[in-house]
């Protein structure tokens, strides 16, 4: 993620209505990312995602002269995200069913974490490895949109409770609930996993046999 | 106060993010001296947390910038602002 600047942005934002529009690249940029995995999360295809991110790029830029700084901009440009993506799953009739299921289900607390002594350090050098990454894709994309959502912006995109709560129409209470719930997920599903990934020299990393 | 693992497990999220109160975190740091349970619980849940928030699992596609940047060009020509 992109600290957001909004200095920057407002100077920004005023030349581009006053004519200067190339910069609108240099305003978007930053946002580029957080736009295509929040749509990732709500359509599910890579393709998708992309095209719907190019759209959303378009319409901030179209409606530009609307955004009045009362939030952030990233903010403001992912619920144009967030309605692009939500508009074409209207449009297919596609809503992932887990969505509509996870949305009843907003109970906190009641899980088992995965309990596993050996696993306590982070396999940051066997990252690199490719199948760690698609492993933790995969598990992500596995939990229920609303935590998913929530785990995207908080954890992977590393925006703050606020924002995020902004970004997604919830309030931030949600947020931390939703939040609590994903990683408990998470865990539960990656760790036995992830026990996999342990380096084969015992101790480096303070893992056992 | 004493507090049993089911405790430390529903606040487990918010102790990451540092934000329990002084009084429930003090209990809780005092529950993981003697709990290796839920010690391994919370080591492998923030581990969880610092793994997804790596840039590497997380990528845009290859030529995503290019492409989105060649589109906004097109539309930047034709559009007023």
């Amino acid at each position: 993620m992109t600290a957001s600047n909004p200095e920057f942005e407002a100077d920004c934002i005023r030349r581009i209505l006053a004519g200067e529009k190339h910069l609108f690249h240099d305003l978007i940029r930053p946002c580029e990312r957080s736009i295509y995995f929040m749509l990732l999360s709500l359509l599910g295809s890579e393709a998708e995602a992309e095209d719907a991110a190019q759209e959303t790029a378009i319409k901030v830029y179209l409606n530009l002269h609307h955004f009045r700084g009362d939030s952030q901009f990233r903010t403001w440009v992912l619920s144009i995200a967030r309605n692009e993506g939500l508009g074409r799953l209207r449009k297919t009739g596609t809503r992932r069913e887990d969505s509509l299921d996870a949305e009843i289900d907003e109970q906190t607390g009641d899980y088992t974490p995965a309990i596993l002594t050996s696993w306590r350090e982070i396999p940051s050098e066997t990252l690199e490895r490719k199948e760690l990454g698609a492993l933790l894709r995969k598990a992500i994309e596995g939990i229920p949109e609303i935590y998913r959502n929530v785990v995207l912006l908080r954890d992977i995109e590393e925006m703050d409770v606020r924002e995020t709560a902004a970004a997604l129409g919830i309030t931030e209470g949600a947020v931390k609930v939703r939040l609590h719930r994903a990683r408990a997920l998470l865990q539960r599903d990656l760790v036995p996993r992830l026990k996999g990934f342990a380096p084969k020299r015992k101790g480096l990393f303070g893992w056992g046999a | 106060m004493r507090i049993d693992c089911k405790h430390v497990w529903d606040h487990i999220s918010a102790y990451i993010d540092g934000e329990v109160d002084a009084g429930l975190r003090a209990d809780i740091d005092r529950h993981l001296e003697t709990c290796e349970i839920c010690s391994a619980v919370l080591d492998s849940t923030r581990n969880v947390v610092v793994l997804v928030a790596d840039d590497r699992v997380f990528e845009l596609p290859a030529g995503f910038s290019e492409r989105l940047h060649a589109r906004l060009d097109k539309e930047l020509e034709l559009a007023g602002p």
